[in-house]
């Protein structure tokens, strides 16, 4: 595997390696009511001791009210000329209705920032030719970051954003001032990078259309995993195995359709055992799901949060090896590392608890919960 | 004469306007915001100058409590971070809320009660004294518990507990009470209430003793261990074990005799030396 375009500057940093665990937050207010972004940043800075300064990040979901209908490109340029040539790639394919520097206050610690650009883009229709239009979006984003030399794609989902570098989360989230926006969802990273260099564009979140994961542990299934994703034309070119994640979630859930039941039973399957032990309709679908998707199995420990515009999902793999906890408090789903975390925004949620290895704390917008019930009585 | 501080502290800001002394050696210590060094310096200190009962308020999430300090009691406030007790040696601690992972880690005497759930790995290997967990525990409760002649350690869960609880446990005493009031609804979903949720039951165990309140079916149990007749000597600890979580939760007189009353599995390693045929011969 050929060292990434991006590795080679001083994106990089060498800092000394302070030993931590990744450490995860995520809360969804599913009446979209909105939190500005002060509160993730108190939430992830509660779990410092695990991040080593090496990566923090956060995503925000309902952020660009102006902007709701366009693709939010967040892009971050090693220098002017990656701003140029990306500018015009842009051009040539979108419809951009604006473009600006993203708003950052200096004077926060990171490290090395980037050239921080978002674009707010609408997809003419003509364009998106046997193809419909989100991979469309998809498959020009991952061409950014394949081709063009010093860019690199955060974000591109609609209404939604990830910030992301070098440095300690809670500092990250001063230096994109993320207490100037308000969202519905939100997810937070801190970084204790094991196998790869911490790095701005590495940093977590990571994101495809509206999807962003956070991620704590390893994937050791990462090359059958990223082998078996490259058949569908996901490049990875990120040097993480979170990459593969985000990448997998869009095949399954978007791409495929499937709930995230049956997402569970793929990526974090159950032991060959417990499968033979399941009432037949339900061992039945496993082992098709085992077969059909066998190496997209997530080998290795691991908790990670996923969301999209409408939902926000926390898992662990099937054996437990990284923790997440789960609490409510009236309309707030929260997902964590920490419990501590969560009671630092939230000092007495109603219910806590801590999910099953494999099995998916899942929940979504009560709009759309309503919508999908709406479904289920016509169809049933 | 204060104690010598580790040098690997000297640059950890002590702040005395987070300590109140109420007299009698009883000191308030408000550990809003603290990280963990600054508190647990904090505490050391006032240890050292003589503090016999500590009353943490305000604690989130800070780890390691208790480590290095002399056998004092110590009350906490709030959500207990990882780590709660590792090391401790002989203090009693008093959680008013939840903590969170290996609470009791390796420690060696005292005693941590939780007045609340905990998350993984507690009593992680842990080598004496007594940890009391009101509701529910997460994955691998036990692991590699450990006990050396007059020393053995205590685990008791009032709840159930996620998988693998007691891998490789060495020795000592754990004992789920599988209490049906203090199980979250949400957590294990619809299943008989007499049958623990728990896989790989004592996988690797080969020391010590695992009791159930319930039934396990085999399936759910590792391969090193497997359920055993009760003796009278069983059946004392049992009961001495359930008033002393009667005592610190305060159960009713009929629960208390309902859980005494219960069927109990009793587990116990199959082979005290799995490993000893290996390279036998």
């Amino acid at each position: 595997m050929s060292f990434p375009k991006h590795l080679s500057s001083s994106w990089q940093l060498h800092g000394e390696k302070i030993i931590a665990a990744c450490g995860l937050i995520g809360f969804m207010n599913r009446d979209k009511s909105l939190t500005d972004g002060s509160d993730i940043i108190k939430a992830i800075a509660n779990m410092k001791e695990r991040s080593n300064g090496l990566g923090g990040g956060f995503a925000g979901y309902g952020i660009y009210p102006d902007h709701a209908d366009q693709y939010a490109f967040h892009l971050m340029y090693m220098d002017e000329s990656a701003r140029v040539t990306t500018e015009e790639f842009l051009h040539e394919h979108f419809s951009i209705v604006a473009a600006e520097i993203i708003p950052t206050d200096p004077t926060a610690h990171v490290h090395n920032p980037p050239l921080l650009w978002r674009y707010f883009v609408d997809v003419e229709a003509a364009s998106v030719v046997n193809e419909d239009e989100s991979d469309y979006v998809v498959r020009l984003s991952l061409e950014v970051n394949d081709r063009i030399e010093g860019a690199f794609v955060s974000s591109c989902g609609k209404n939604m954003g990830i910030f992301k570098g070098v440095g300690y989360p809670e500092d990250v989230g001063e230096f994109f001032r993320l207490y100037d926006y308000k969202g519905y969802t939100w997810l937070s990273h801190g970084r204790f990078p094991t196998n790869t260099q911490g790095w701005w564009g590495g940093c977590h979140p990571f994101g495809l259309l509206d999807w962003a994961v956070v991620h704590n542990g390893e994937l050791s299934s990462y090359g059958t995993n990223m082998r078996h994703l490259e058949m569908y034309d996901y490049k990875c070119t990120l040097m993480t195995d979170t990459e593969v994640v985000a990448y997998t979630i869009d095949l399954l859930m978007r791409k495929h359709g499937l709930p995230i039941e049956m997402v569970e039973k793929v990526i974090a399957s159950p032991l060959w055992e417990a499968i033979d032990r399941m009432p037949e309709d339900e061992r039945v679908v496993t082992e098709a799901l085992r077969r059909v998707y066998g190496p997209l199995l997530f080998n290795g420990p691991f908790s990670f949060i996923i969301a999209d515009s409408e939902r926000m999902i926390g898992i662990t793999d099937r054996i437990r090896l990284r923790p997440l906890v789960v609490a409510t408090h009236g309309p707030t789903y929260y997902l964590s590392s920490e419990e501590a975390s969560i009671r630092e925004i939230c000092p007495e949620p109603e219910q806590i608890w801590m999910p099953r290895g494999g099995q998916a704390a899942a929940t979504e917008l009560y709009e759309t919960a309503k919508t999908t019930n709406k479904e289920e009585v016509v169809t049933g | 004469m204060s104690k010598m501080i580790n040098p690997m502290q000297a640059d950890v800001a002590l702040d005395r306007s987070r300590v109140t002394d109420h007299g009698k050696g009883k000191v308030e210590v408000n550990a809003q915001d603290l990280t963990y060094r600054e508190l647990n310096l904090l505490l050391r200190v006032v240890c050292d100058e003589g503090a016999k009962h500590l009353l943490l308020k305000n604690v989130n999430g800070q780890r390691y409590i208790a480590t290095d300090l002399p056998p004092v009691k110590i009350d906490i406030e709030g959500c207990a971070g990882n780590d709660l007790g590792v090391f401790m040696n002989g203090c009693e601690i008093t959680v008013n809320s939840n903590c969170q992972d290996a609470v009791g880690n390796t420690m060696n005497a005292g005693s941590i009660i939780v007045h609340g759930h905990s998350s993984d790995i507690a009593g992680f290997a842990m080598r004496g004294g007594k940890v009391y967990i009101r509701d529910n525990s997460g994955y691998r409760c036990g692991i590699h518990m450990k006990e050396y002649e007059d020393k053995i350690p205590v685990l008791v869960v009032g709840g159930v507990a996620h998988d693998f609880l007691g891998e490789y446990m060495a020795g000592g005493v754990l004992l789920l009470l599988n209490r049906p009031s203090v199980q979250g609804a949400t957590e294990f979903g619809e299943m008989p209430s007499d049958l623990i949720p728990s896989h790989h039951i004592g996988t690797g165990m080969h020391g010590g003793v695992i009791y159930l309140r319930g039934r396990v079916e085999p399936y759910q149990l590792g391969a090193e261990v497997a359920p055993v007749d009760f003796t009278d000597k069983d059946t004392e600890t049992l009961h001495h074990e359930i008033d002393e979580y009667c005592n610190h939760f305060e159960v009713s007189d009929d629960e208390r005799q309902e859980l005494k009353d219960s069927e109990y599995v009793k587990l116990i390693p199959v082979s005290h030396r799995p490993y000893g045929k290996m390279y036998a011969s």
